[in-house]
């Protein structure tokens, strides 16, 4: 699972509204896989991404320390880091917790198992 | 528009196919719809200075045949290609498929794409369903929960009318594309797609048009492409 897809999961248990995003990842196997740095995709995500919880992400992994807010979409130093921590960066076993409602959500061979049981949806 | 080769699919088994829909008539009109899409197939030169899509969904992915396709014509690197499926094999095999074709695909297991609202509100620009569509009695269609006894059925089981899985997923589809968003999905002449158009008109204002049909055996498939509205579904 790459950043830019834990950037995109909410809890989807029924009735779970509050801290349900992002979902908090717990004893992670971190892996990198290199990919093409395209600086025009990147600049069409920024308004896409949730910008804090990638900060809050990136950093409770140690993977990278992203500024508070987006930086300049010009800047090629802010542009690549940005590019490690959303594409090359992927959680390949672990967990997702969400802080509201506790729900575990496994993660294994670097997919992410979002499924509920039938008294949660 | 360039051609582009079908994906590379070799490194699946007959044994992964027990576990995972294998791809068939409906993928490949799927593949062709998408290979003759005016938006998504460009030419060189609008190719160097592509700006669209920049999120592309797949829901209920299988082998990920189509979305590796998608990311051979829009280009590897031009988009984000999430998918999803309910079957875990599903996703275990698009990822594969993704790999040995030396595309990302980014697989979540989820019931249709719930985990993925409300963070994508509006958000996907390409959004592709070949969705079981074969009616079925209701109990064959996938269980949006972990499944205790796993039946490669459910991958086509659509349940009345082939309609259950399409209508519960069409709600969804207006929340997730984005203005001016195309989702192109797969359907039966039996499924009714004219009746579905006219719903969706009605309902949420997209425009929908039968883009490819082909006979299949006693089927006939219809591929149809919604465009949701621009401005008006922005809010
Ligand atoms: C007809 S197959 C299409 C597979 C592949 N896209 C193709 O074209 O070859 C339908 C797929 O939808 C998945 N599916 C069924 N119900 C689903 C649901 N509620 N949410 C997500 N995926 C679902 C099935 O597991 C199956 O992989
Ligand atoms: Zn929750």
């Amino acid at each position: 699972m790459r950043l830019i897809t834990h950037n995109m999961l909410q809890c989807p248990v029924k009735g779970c509204s509050k801290d349900n995003f992002p979902l908090r990842i717990e004893d992670a196997e971190i892996e990198n896989a290199d990919a093409d740095f395209n600086p025009q995709f990147l600049k069409r995500m920024l308004d896409r991404i949730a910008w804090g919880a990638l900060v809050q992400t990136s950093f409770s992994l140690g993977v990278a320390k992203l500024p508070e807010s987006p930086g300049d979409p010009n800047d090629d130093e802010f542009l690549q880091t940005l590019h490690h921590v959303l594409l090359e960066t992927r959680v390949k076993e672990g967990r997702m917790v969400c802080n509201g409602c506790g729900h575990v959500y496994p993660i294994r061979e670097g997919i992410p198992n979002m499924l509920l049981q039938e008294n949660e949806v | 528009m360039p051609d582009f080769p079908t994906p590379d699919l070799s490194h699946l088994t007959r044994a992964d196919f027990r576990n995972v829909y294998e791809p068939a008539e409906d993928t490949f009109l799927l593949m062709d719809a998408i290979e003759e899409h005016p938006r998504i197939n460009l030419d060189d030169d609008r190719q160097r200075g592509r700006d669209w899509p920049s999120v592309c969904l797949e829901i209920g992915s299988g082998s990920g045949c189509v979305s590796t396709f998608v990311a051979k014509v829009v280009g590897r690197s031009n988009a984000l290609f999430l998918t999803t499926d309910v079957n875990p094999h599903a996703a275990r095999a698009t990822r594969r498929t993704g790999e040995k074709n030396e595309v990302t695909l980014d697989p979540v297991v989820t019931d249709l794409a719930s985990a993925l609202l409300p963070r994508l509100r509006h958000s996907v620009d390409l959004l592709i369903f070949n969705p079981p569509y074969v009616p079925t009695e209701s109990a064959e269609v996938a269980s949006p929960l972990p499944a205790p006894l796993f039946s490669i059925s459910a991958s086509w089981a659509g349940g009345v009318d082939g309609r259950e899985v399409v209508d519960r997923f069409l709600p969804f589809a207006d929340e997730l594309l984005a203005p001016e968003g195309v989702f192109l999905m797969v359907l039966l002449e039996d499924n009714a797609p004219e009746e579905i158009i006219r719903e969706v008109r009605e309902r949420w204002g997209w425009t929908g048009r039968r883009v490819k049909e082909r006979r299949a055996g006693r089927e006939r498939l219809v591929i149809v492409e919604f465009v949701s509205g621009g401005d008006a579904h922005a809010g």
